[in-house]
């Protein structure tokens, strides 16, 4: 590939590295905090339904995943199976587009 | 000392030899004893003997090192020694390998000096004290060996990959200020082959004899193609 699109191959799965990094920080954090004295399902839902920032907060972290892990993935693929062109690229298109959608479709799930 | 030494190019095997062992020995001793008294056919390469040419790398109990100057003492295990030619490059014979890739490499990622001036102007002032030839300082007394190259897992699973000598070559340039090719050569370790495929796992800085840091030099590239992506040079 170019040194141009390398180039933002690379920021791209950087920033997102970082994006995954607080998010999962925060995810953690609030898992541990809102479970202390438990929790059940209808309570999840009470607090995830409608809710916008919480909404918000997943939908960046599932974007944030689907550009970070196909980038990865990538060079997985080019050294251990030699694979490059355009099969690669459309196999990880995919796969982006599978783990975005798989995660968004989560996502709605408890915010709907 | 038991030595068993490659004999062959990609099909081979190993050939042990019985070698007496001196004080202040070096590998490099040990082989040349090999090939003057025990075996003729013997192929390997050496120039300077002193650390300076980088021609006699091989691997030691399966470590790239350069044997000129590594002693017998440093290296032998149960008190043997196992000699053969670098990895990563194909075998002409024996211990010498085929070093062009790794050279054609150096000019892939534009290792060449492009200065503006001729001989008729004045010299360009260099401050020692400028941090710039402080970062080259640290990466400029790379004598070619290809151990780091040698020890390379990514050049393994990457042929392309440019390795880490040809990268240290492309930083050191692009912290001199009087080179003039810097974008074109940003460009050049910015593709497919370069900086982004490394995966930091330092087994270069480990190895270099000359305890050179082509990690930190390919960390200074990524840091100066992004600037230079940011400002759309690149
Ligand atoms: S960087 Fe070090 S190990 Fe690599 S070729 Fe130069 S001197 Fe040898
Ligand atoms: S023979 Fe020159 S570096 Fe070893």
């Amino acid at each position: 590939m170019s040194a141009r699109g390398e180039t933002a191959l690379w920021i791209a799965q950087r920033a997102s590295a970082a994006v995954l990094g607080l998010c999962a920080i925060v995810h953690l954090a609030v898992i541990i905090y809102a479970v202390q004295g438990g929790l059940s399902a209808a309570e999840i839902l009470g607090r995830t339904r409608g809710n916008l920032a919480w909404l918000a907060f997943y939908s960046i972290f599932v974007l944030a995943a689907a550009v970070h892990a196909p980038i990865g993935l990538r060079a997985i693929v080019i050294e251990w199976l030699g694979w490059r062109g355009r099969s690669r690229t459309g196999f990880l298109v995919i796969f982006a587009a599978l783990l975005g959608w798989l995660g968004m479709r989560a996502v709605f799930a408890v915010f709907l | 000392m038991k030595v068993a030494v490659w004999k062959g190019a990609a099909q081979g095997s190993f050939q042990e030899f019985d070698v007496p062992r001196q004080p202040s020995q070096t590998v490099l001793d040990v082989v040349t004893y090999i090939q003057r008294r025990l075996d003729s056919s013997l192929a390997y390469r050496y120039a300077c003997r002193v650390g300076m040419c980088g021609s006699c790398a091989m691997t030691v109990n399966g470590v790239p090192r350069w044997t000129c100057r590594t002693h017998v003492d440093k290296v032998l295990h149960n008190e043997a020694l196992r000699i053969e030619p670098l990895k990563n490059l194909p075998i002409i014979r024996d211990l010498v390998t085929d070093m062009s890739a790794f050279f054609d490499k150096w000019a892939r990622a534009k290792g060449q000096f492009a200065g503006s001036r001729t001989k008729r102007d004045a010299f360009a002032p260099i401050a020692s004290s400028s941090p710039e030839r402080a970062d080259i300082d640290a990466g400029i007394e790379c004598i070619g060996c290809a151990v780091c190259y040698s020890a390379c897992d990514v050049v393994a699973w990457n042929p392309d990959y440019l390795g880490p000598a040809a990268l240290n070559r492309a930083w050191t340039l692009v912290k001199d200020t009087r080179d003039q090719r810097t974008v074109e050569r940003l460009r050049a370790v910015a593709g497919d082959a370069g900086v982004h495929s490394c995966h930091t796992h330092m087994s270069c800085t480990e190895r270099c004899p000359k305890r050179i840091s082509p990690t930190a030099g390919i960390a200074g590239l990524k840091r100066a193609i992004l600037k230079s992506a940011l400002k759309g040079e690149l």
